[in-house]
């Protein structure tokens, strides 16, 4: 068991029952913060900075190249707790320079009104193709201009560096196939 | 008595509403930016009128000063819809800002702010409105009248907060009025005793401080006053008539826009004349400093650099004020009337019976 430790309450001294050193000593103190340089933050023209790893909006992003990165496997939907995720899977056309990725969202909406800012759709996307990043006020008129929609999410997102250019060692691969016959 | 000399009056009358009214609108500035300044933050930045941004390295320090901050704030309460709630008694109600309002600009009659010295004669006389006797006696009688306005607030706003908030306010002011009397008759008596030609006029108090601050041979006396003056004028530790923790708003709960504005006009115009007067009473008025004799030339520039020097000391209160209310905690209730009736009342009275003993001692040798 924890000691028990009774302080004794003395009674008050003359001075302290005059409250005047008291006071004094807390004008002191009040008048050193006034001398004190302030904490305050000039909001909307200085932003705190934010920390890495800050889990922020959702958004897309594209890979050095410009190619857009998801290849709507739609794991992301699955896996959104909310459910603030849609993705319309689409194909991608025939002769564009990115053909040879199978596949590319049509349409992709991620609805901030449901969004809990968990962060699960940037660790399960197997293409690094959906980010959290650092904006951290959002704000609309309506419902709707808060579903963010593909265009708005690549707005947000724009290109992140990217160390795999899996897609791009794919094609050559395959195109090596072709060239060399073996493998 | 001739037209231009009526005249003359009204002008310095006008004159000097205009800079109370600016004192306590700029009162208002300076709580909020040492409140500011004392809690870490910037306190109001923003407020610029067209162009001021403009002016070179002036407008911009201005504005981070929120020098145009009190316009912004007046404007406001000009702006504010204007609502009557339907429970109240209209007639009071709209008559209680009024008399909040009217002691406070009274009192600065006879409040004198500088001297005017005449550079053919060297004559100096106050500059004031109105050179009455009996100042210091007109002075209490006029403010006390102030609690009418916050009685008749709370009365006629029917509502139990604001009832509350004025009846602690009414109780608070009666009480503390005569500590403050008293604690300021030892110098009246210093000013009266025999040999002294002195008598109950402001500007007798600040011509007897030529030489010495009241406030270093009265300290008593000053603290005294200094404590009343802050329980007069509602100001914390004592701010019992709207704390806001436990009353809502106290007597102006049901009180918005102008009205409000007036109310809070009033308060701070208290505090500027309560500041004013301590300064008169206590810090020599406009005199330079204890000790040294006045600088001040002859003639008008002298008269305005005397009246400077009387507002600095003013405003340098006026901080004080601010700096008080964030060092200490709200008294409580009890503890307000506990103060005043068995520490203050007794010793004003203490100290009054034995100024006077003094003095008759040193009249009997």
């Amino acid at each position: 068991m924890a000691e028990t430790k009774v302080i004794e309450r003395k009674p008050l001294s003359l001075s302290e029952r005059t409250y005047l050193p008291q006071i004094v000593s807390g004008l002191k103190t009040t008048i050193s913060h006034m001398f004190k340089p302030s904490v305050t933050l000039q909001y909307p023209e200085e932003r705190p900075p934010i920390p890495k790893g800050y889990r922020g909006v959702p958004t897309l992003v594209k890979d050095p190249n410009g190619r857009e990165k998801c290849v709507s496997c739609q794991l992301c939907e699955f896996v959104c707790p909310p459910r603030a995720i849609r993705i319309t899977p689409g194909e991608i056309p025939e002769g564009s320079e990115s053909e040879h990725v199978e596949k590319g969202p049509e349409e992709f909406e991620i609805n901030m009104l449901r969004c809990i800012y968990c962060g699960l759709c940037q660790e399960v996307c197997p293409e690094e193709a959906i980010f959290l990043q650092d904006v951290f006020s959002l704000s609309g008129y309506s419902r709707e201009e808060l579903v963010n929609k593909k265009d708005k999410l690549y707005e947000l997102g724009g290109t992140l560096p990217d160390s795999h250019f899996k897609w791009d060692k794919k094609k050559a691969a395959e195109e090596a196939a072709l060239a060399g016959g073996h493998h | 008595m001739e037209l231009t000399s009526i005249l003359l009056k009204i002008v310095f009358a006008v004159l000097m509403i205009v800079v109370v009214m600016t004192m306590a609108g700029y009162s208002v500035l300076i709580e909020r930016k040492v409140s500011s300044w004392v809690q870490g933050r910037v306190g109001p930045n923003r407020t610029a009128p067209f162009l001021v941004n403009y002016i070179p390295f002036i407008g911009p320090l201005l504005v981070r000063m929120g020098i145009f901050q009190p316009m912004a704030d007046g404007l406001k309460f000009l702006f504010k819809e204007e609502i009557t709630p339907g429970h109240v008694n209209k007639t009071y109600y709209f008559l209680a800002p009024i008399l909040a309002l009217v002691p406070a600009l009274t009192t600065m009659v006879v409040i004198p702010f500088g001297q005017y010295t005449d550079p053919s004669t060297g004559a100096s006389n106050p500059l004031m409105l109105a050179p009455l006797d009996i100042g210091i006696l007109f002075i209490f009688a006029v403010s006390s009248l102030g609690v009418y306005g916050i009685v008749l607030a709370g009365w006629s706003s029917n509502n139990k907060y604001s009832f509350l908030g004025a009846i602690r306010s009414s109780a608070q002011m009666i009480s503390y009025e005569l500590s403050l009397g008293l604690s300021v008759f030892p110098l009246f008596l210093w000013l009266n005793a025999p040999g002294v030609e002195g008598g109950l006029g402001l500007n007798a108090v600040v011509d007897y401080q030529q030489n010495f601050w009241f406030i270093f041979v009265q300290p008593l006396s000053a603290l005294l006053f200094l404590v009343a003056i802050f329980a007069e004028t509602n100001r914390l530790p004592f701010d019992m008539a709207e704390s806001e923790t436990d009353l809502v708003g106290g007597f102006h709960t049901e009180y918005g826009c102008f009205k409000f504005g007036i109310f809070f006009v009033a308060e701070y115009a208290h505090i500027v004349i309560g500041s004013a007067l301590f300064t008169l009473l206590f810090l020599g008025g406009w005199h330079f400093l204890p000790g040294l004799s006045d600088p001040w030339p002859a003639g008008w520039i002298g008269a305005v650099l005397s009246t400077i020097w009387f507002l600095v000391k003013t405003v340098i209160l006026i901080v004080f004020f601010v700096l008080i209310r964030w060092t200490l905690p709200r008294f409580r209730y009890d503890q307000v009337m506990k103060l005043g009736w068995t520490i203050l009342l007794p010793l004003a009275i203490g100290n009054l019976i034995l100024n006077a003993i003094i003095i008759a001692l040193i009249d009997s040798q």
